[in-house]
């Protein structure tokens, strides 16, 4: 690229244009923030019945679709549980609103994170995933874009995972459900909303472990760095 | 400081004003008309004041929870809790709740107690409705009472009036709803569940079904209602037994 200068250890494609824009590296350091209070709280309100069912009601004593390996607590931590789940899911959707709507706005979306027709030919996908099966260190100057398995994994997470795992949160409120009775309807009922919204939460649990992989991998320092200051390596003049 | 740092600095100062008026306006707003919680205190009151206040604005149209087939009623009704170990529990189970009233009190014109029978004698209301415990288990089952709202017009609720507190027989359980849920038809005074009189499990001689919220709201062994303007007289002031235990006052979730 003819922008790019070489200096020992840095690469820079343009000193003034951030590897990733402001809104981005807000939004995901606050997403980070309250997704790890659903975890938690997600899991401690989860192991006071860790038991799940299909269709609208399940309880002990009836069959269920899988009992989770961890025991019953005796006292329960739904409390504290729920309240961190809700402030944590408040923040989540209202940060991930302000995520979505400056993506569409800016084209984001559409020009770095969809994956482009040439990129989806069979050829050209297989190589990008065999690449990263084989945990190759990526060049400077790919690591400056997305390839075509994360421009599949976060569209994924963007607009499958967050809004499905939102949904049968949704479908659980009675009172919700009270106004929009085919939230949960569609689902098959209100225990099917619940083993899906863990299922979904699993889901992103598993990305999230890929994710923190693939940053290690690529060059653990660098990109947190980029993900916090906007820039792969500290600017020219700055060094 | 120069031209644009200044116009900068104004700018803020002025956007956070104007932001800080705004959220009071709102605040004060949302305050009158019933849209703050009572534990909207520290910082999970603000996701507890967000969730009540966008559900009450959602549900002002008077919205009612799903009701299901009588073919989709459980098989299984789990029991959480034991009856009241108290003697005066004890002696009205013995005696069949024949001696068991209900208290009205409160901000009524006419301060009253229902007996058993008399609220058998009244309209009655069945609906087949989803109970879901807090813990994650839930069941189907049908439930046969008479409206809150109905005993509400008897004693005569007076206007300035916000909330209807609950007390169980059970001395550590009570509860309280705001006025929308206490005059929603789906909220009843059970006394029957699936055909037969309330078992003394399910919460004999009477149970509050408010089947837009949670188990928990659904207070059983029912003695007395109160209504008020102010929960703030009540308990540790925030309208339940529920959060002093670490639990939200609002349950619609």
């Amino acid at each position: 690229m003819a922008d790019t200068t070489y200096l020992p250890g840095l690469s820079i494609r343009d000193s003034d244009a951030p590897r990733h824009s402001s809104i981005v590296r807000v939004t995901h350091w606050i997403n980070t923030l309250s997704f790890f209070g659903l975890l938690v709280s997600g899991i401690a309100i989860l192991i006071s019945h860790p038991r799940l069912y299909w269709g609208e009601t399940g309880s002990v004593g009836t069959p269920s679709l899988i009992d989770l390996p961890i025991p019953f607590v005796l006292k329960n931590q739904n409390g504290w549980g729920r309240y961190l789940h809700f402030l944590s899911a408040w923040v989540a959707v209202l940060n991930g609103l302000l995520y979505v709507s400056s993506g569409v706005l800016t084209k984001h979306f559409r020009k770095d994170l969809l994956p482009a027709k040439a990129e989806l030919a069979w050829v050209s996908f297989s190589r990008a995933v065999v690449s990263e099966l084989r945990l190759r260190r990526r060049s400077k100057d790919e690591s400056l874009t997305y390839n075509v398995v994360q421009r599949l994994a976060y569209p994924m997470v963007v607009f499958v995972l967050f809004p499905l795992v939102i949904w049968t949160g949704l479908a659980m409120s009675p009172a919700i459900t009270s106004v929009f009775p085919a939230l949960v309807n569609l689902l098959g009922g209100q225990q099917s909303a619940r083993t899906i919204h863990f299922f979904v939460a699993s889901a992103l649990v598993l990305f999230l472990l890929i994710h923190v992989a693939m940053v290690y991998l690529a060059g653990f320092t660098n990109h947190v760095r980029a993900m916090i200051t906007g820039h792969s390596a500290a600017r020219k003049g700055n060094a | 400081m120069n031209k644009f740092s200044r116009r900068r600095l104004l700018a803020t100062g002025l956007g956070t004003a104007a932001g800080a008026s705004g959220l009071a306006v709102a605040l004060h707003l949302a305050d009158q008309y019933g849209l703050i919680p009572p534990d909207h205190g520290g910082i999970y009151g603000v996701g507890e004041t967000l969730t009540y206040a966008s559900q009450r604005l959602l549900m002002s149209q008077g919205s009612a929870a799903r009701e299901f087939d009588r073919s989709q009623i459980s098989k299984v009704f789990q029991v959480n809790g034991e009856p009241p170990k108290g003697e005066t529990f004890q002696r009205l189970r013995a005696g069949n709740f024949a001696e068991w009233r209900l208290t009205v009190d409160g901000l009524v014109a006419r301060p009253a107690s229902f007996s058993l029978a008399e609220l058998k004698g009244y309209p009655s209301s069945t609906q087949i409705t989803h109970l879901a415990c807090e813990e994650g288990w839930s069941f189907i089952a049908e439930w046969t009472g008479v409206p809150l709202s109905h005993v509400l017009n008897l004693a005569g609720v007076l206007k300035h009036a916000k909330y209807v507190v609950y007390f169980s027989l059970d001395p550590g359980w009570w509860d309280s709803i705001d006025m929308p849920e206490a005059w929603h038809p789906q909220t009843l005074l059970t006394y029957g569940m699936n055909g037969q009189d309330l078992s003394v499990p399910h919460g004999a001689p009477v149970r509050l079904r408010v089947p837009r919220q949670l188990g928990y709201k659904n207070v059983k062994y029912l003695s007395r209602i109160t209504v008020t303007d102010n929960l703030k007289k009540f308990g540790s002031g925030l309208g339940s037994a529920a959060p002093e235990f670490g639990y939200s006052w609002y349950a619609g979730i």
